[in-house]
């Protein structure tokens, strides 16, 4: 009856194998099936993006995937973003230093989008970080401290590089 | 050490996990052997459960079994409770319709549960629930707020007639009417606050376990309070003792009011995890939560201020029609009257008040606290009423304000409304946000936003809310059915490590880091010494959770009383030791000193010989170091503000754009700015949410919800709104609670609705646009522009 299909993935450096249903959600799969609970499911119709991850360096929304589309890929979660157990990633400390969370329930989401966002536009403007995460939702932040956070991150991330 | 106490911005302990994907929220929790629920709800807004057949989702793949009410009653389980009885006039107590858990024969609103479908996997319960068939005769609906007491609306709940729940009243009419004929001007304005959808991010889940062995329930679930679950879901629905009923909130991702209640998937899957011998989990989606998470707000009011020649308020008169929804939430009646028409003195010293409110069911969901629960529709209606008189007498916005304020010089001050307020400096906060917007300077700022063909308006709004909630007496006369203090146990370890056991819950508020602040500089220990466990009723005394910013303000005062008994205890093991009398002893930077000497002990030398009591008092004195204590708070505490918002209204297309917005908050005595200040970020974007975006929407003639998921229902986004310029003013801490704090959770959202509404209808009425309702959506207002020219 079910529709079952292998799927293998490297999701933060680490590989997995995995038989599922092809109607499995990838956020889901993620969630339940390699049990990487920080990435967080807010809504299931793609608008609030807390579920957001790398897929092979840019962003999805893993509730509007499935998971065997993700065969052969590589996947960065929020517990993948941090260089090692113990230090954080200069955003994760830009987050942590300028208040930019709360809850925690959207910032795997926020963390992701932020990534790709800097990576593409290293000094952006307050404008630019507000368009940019204006497809994630945050419910108790009032984003400022997001947005500060990401300015910040900014200058960590670029630090070595200007003058 | 000297950066981590009171005062200071110290960074969140609660980050590191949340940053890094390894918290733990309810739906990341797995219980060995778990099953799925799926909840089979009604797609109609009224109608009679005339069958049920479970046959087909019974012998689905997967499933375990399938519930409706006739099981729950065979097993003789209650209907949810209602946690406050509110009388109306004449005494006459609130009508209390039956709660069923699972719909009893008629269903009341889009999502009122009717049958539970329990299966191996959570997609094996999705299809079964497909497959349970239910004959709906459907039945006429009403859902709109104004016109519930019609007498050809359709009747809701039997003892219900015209659909009210209370006709309710406080204040001196008589001196209000009186008022009203002697004054020289009279202000009128008839208003919609309307409803709204808490939507925190993570949607509610539920997990129900049973251990046969211990004859033991634990209950893991999204809630606010765990304590109040367990007494309510243990007492009344599932009858449960509090000693076999364990019930654990995690990390919680938001709750704004709508985790507090007591909800039916919560006694479902406690419930059936005993009958089918499995945990049994429960998750929302989010088109779910729009169904079935209480939702906030729904009033409509006609209100009027009298005022003399000179522009002094002389008498406030409300009437407020409040939307219950299709059944009592657990603490909906409270909402509308004694958080509401209490807070209608605002900071003025108005003589006379009074307040009318009726409360209505109709076929939508239940309606309870949200983040503000009564005190931002006060807000809203009063600073909406002033900022009209102001234009109808041609007294300045400020100016009117100024005369009628409430002078610190007054404090405490007795309102009409019932409240004391105890502290608070309402003209300087007015001034300073005065000064930092420039206020002098908007007629330029209006003239330049002009020439780029744009409206620009400016909107004061002053509020206050009585938080802190609340002394217990006072509570219990005003029909709560549950006393209002807080907890805290500070269990000293032998080698001088702290848990602090707190009946509060975080749930975005960092109350792990506030706490270990506080503790680390009461006690003089390094904060990285002290644990803030909370959440767990196994753990923790009897608490009341989190909820109406009464964390610190009565949880802190828990924790400071706690101390005390800790320092009490310290005192006398250290004069023995040290050979003194105890009143020879000082405590001071975590030190036991002997007056005037150099002989000393350190807290954690204390606490040691507390737990290894070879030279200690035995005869005099109990071993060991842990100490509990209850703190019922005197009165409420009364944050108070300022905000002022300007406003750019772009007229070809109707968009409002929030062009400043500033708050000067007093919440008394600040512990960590930086929480504070997120705090009032996120309440703004709330309140500001609610003014410009946000609307739950029900189709009058069919009943249906249209706005039920984000596509229909508008959040407000990080590029809808400003930076925000906020202050705090700490110059008169509450008098009586002691810490000085006074709350800050909820005081941007009961703000914000009226400050960007005020500068909306400031920049509207340049063109001759008087009113509008919220939320001021481009539609909304291109539509005002449009009938104002016409």
């Amino acid at each position: 009856m079910k529709d079952m299909r292998k799927v293998s993935v490297t999701v933060n450096g680490k590989s997995y194998a995995r038989e599922v249903e092809t109607r499995l959600l990838l956020s889901d799969f993620i969630r339940h099936e390699l049990e990487l609970t920080g990435t967080h499911v807010g809504c299931e119709h793609g608008v609030c993006g807390a579920c957001t991850i790398l897929l092979e360096g840019r962003t999805a929304r893993s509730c509007l995937m499935l998971a065997v589309q993700v065969d052969g890929a590589n996947i960065t979660t929020v517990e993948g973003i941090a260089p090692s157990e113990k230090e954080l990633h200069p955003l994760q400390q830009a987050f942590m230093d300028n208040h930019g969370l709360q809850c925690g329930y959207c910032t795997p989401g926020m963390l992701t989008t932020l990534i790709e966002f800097l990576q593409d536009n290293p000094d952006p403007t307050e404008h630019e970080v507000r368009v940019a995460i204006s497809g994630n939702l945050c419910r108790c932040t009032g984003y400022q401290g997001i947005v500060d956070a990401a300015l910040d991150a900014a200058k960590r991330l670029q630090g070595g590089k200007r003058a | 050490m000297a950066n981590a106490g009171i005062g200071q911005a110290v960074r969140r302990r609660e980050d590191f996990r949340f940053l890094t994907g390894t918290g733990t929220y309810t739906d990341d929790i797995d219980r060995p052997g778990q099953v799925y629920a799926h909840i089979v709800r009604s797609p109609h807004p009224h109608a009679q459960i005339r069958r049920i057949d479970t046959a087909a989702a019974e012998r689905a793949s997967g499933v375990l079994a399938v519930f409706t009410h006739d099981h729950l009653a065979a097993d003789g389980v209650g209907g949810l409770p209602c946690g406050w009885l509110v009388k109306g006039k004449g005494d006459k107590p609130m009508v209390e319709p039956p709660h069923p858990v699972l719909a009893t024969g008629v269903v009341r609103h889009i999502g009122d549960p009717v049958a539970i479908v329990i299966a191996a996997t959570r997609v094996q319960a999705a299809d079964a629930a497909e497959l349970v068939k239910i004959d709906y005769q459907m039945l006429p609906v009403v859902t709109s707020t104004a016109e519930a007491t019609r007498p050809d609306a359709p009747r809701l709940h039997t003892d219900a007639p015209r659909n009210l729940c209370y006709d309710w009243e406080l204040g001196d009419k008589a001196a209000v009417d009186a008022a009203f004929a002697r004054a020289a001007h009279t202000v009128t304005l008839d208003l919609v606050n309307n409803r709204l959808v808490a939507n925190a991010m993570e949607p509610r889940a539920a997990i129900g376990e049973y251990d046969r062995a211990t004859g033991t329930h634990t209950l893991y679930t999204t809630s606010q309070n765990p304590h109040v679950i367990r007494l309510l879901m243990g007492a009344f629905v599932l009858h449960i003792p509090e000693h076999k009923l364990r019930v654990v909130a995690p990390d919680v991702g938001g709750g704004f009011g709508s985790k507090i209640y007591h909800y039916a998937e919560e006694a479902l899957v406690t419930w059936a995890a005993k009958k089918v011998g499995r945990p049994v989990k429960w998750t929302a989606d989010r088109s779910e939560s729009f169904v079935s998470d209480a939702q906030g707000r729904d009033h409509v009011t006609s209100c009027a201020l009298a005022l003399d020649k000179d522009g002094k308020f002389l008498a406030l008169r409300v009437k407020t029609v409040a939307n219950m929804g299709g059944y009592l939430s657990t603490f909906a009646p409270a909402i509308p009257t004694y958080l509401y028409a209490t807070l209608l003195a605002g900071l003025y010293a108005t003589p006379a008040i009074h307040c009318e409110v009726q409360a209505v069911f109709t076929n939508t969901v239940p309606v309870d606290a949200y983040r503000g629960a009564g005190r931002p529709e006060a807000c809203y209606l009063l600073e909406r009423l002033v900022e009209k008189s102001a234009r109808q007498t041609g007294i300045d916005r400020a100016e009117i304000r100024r005369r009628n304020f409430i002078p610190r010089a007054a404090m405490p001050y007795q309102t009409p409304v019932a409240l004391q307020y105890d502290s608070g400096d309402f003209v300087a906060n007015m001034e300073r946000a005065l000064k930092v917007v420039d206020y002098a300077g908007f007629a330029a700022r209006r003239a330049d936003s002009a020439r780029r063909g744009r409206l620009r308006g400016i909107g004061l709004s002053t509020y206050i809310e009585a938080c802190g909630i609340a002394p217990s007496d006072v509570a219990g006369s005003l029909g709560a059915r549950a006393g209002l203090y807080e907890v805290a146990e500070i269990r000293f370890h032998p080698t001088g490590s702290v848990t602090v056991f707190t009946g509060t819950h975080q749930h975005g508020q960092g109350h792990e880091t506030t706490f270990a602040q506080l503790v680390s500089e009461k006690l003089g220990i390094p904060i990285e010494n002290v644990e803030i466990a909370h959440g767990d009723t196994a753990q923790i005394p009897f608490g009341m959770g989190t909820y109406g910013s009464r964390s610190i303000a009565v949880g802190g005062s828990a924790i400071v009383k706690a101390i005390d008994k800790i320092v009490a205890k310290g005192k006398k093991i250290a004069a023995h030791i040290l050979e003194v009398a105890e009143r020879d002893i000082e405590f001071k930077d975590g030190k036991f000193q002997v007056a005037g000497t150099d002989k000393a002990m350190s807290m954690g030398e204390v606490a040691f010989a507390a737990y290894v009591p070879h030279n200690y008092p035995l005869k005099e004195l109990e071993p060991g170091l842990d100490e509990t204590a209850f703190y019922d708070p005197k009165n409420f505490t009364f944050p108070n503000g300022c905000h002022i918002c300007e406003v750019e209204v772009d007229r070809e297309t109707g968009v409002v754009d929030i062009a400043r917005f500033i708050a000067i908050d007093d919440f008394g005595t600040v512990i960590n700015p930086m929480i504070v200040e997120g705090q009032v970020h996120g309440g703004l974007v709330q309140g500001i949410g609610q003014a410009l975006v946000e609307n739950c929407v029900y189709d009058g003639a069919s009943g249906q919800l249209l706005t039920g998921s984000y596509n229909d229902y508008c959040m407000p986004r990080a590029d809808d709104v400003p930076s925000f310029q906020v202050e705090t003013n700490e110059s008169a801490p509450c008098t009586h609670n002691p810490l000085g704090v006074k709350g800050c959770g909820e005081a941007g959202t009961i703000g914000a609705g009226a400050a960007v509404m005020n500068a909306v209808v400031d920049a509207l009425a340049t063109v001759g646009v008087t009113e509008i309702d919220m939320p001021a959506t481009p539609h909304n207002v291109w539509r005002a522009l449009k009938n104002a020219k016409t």
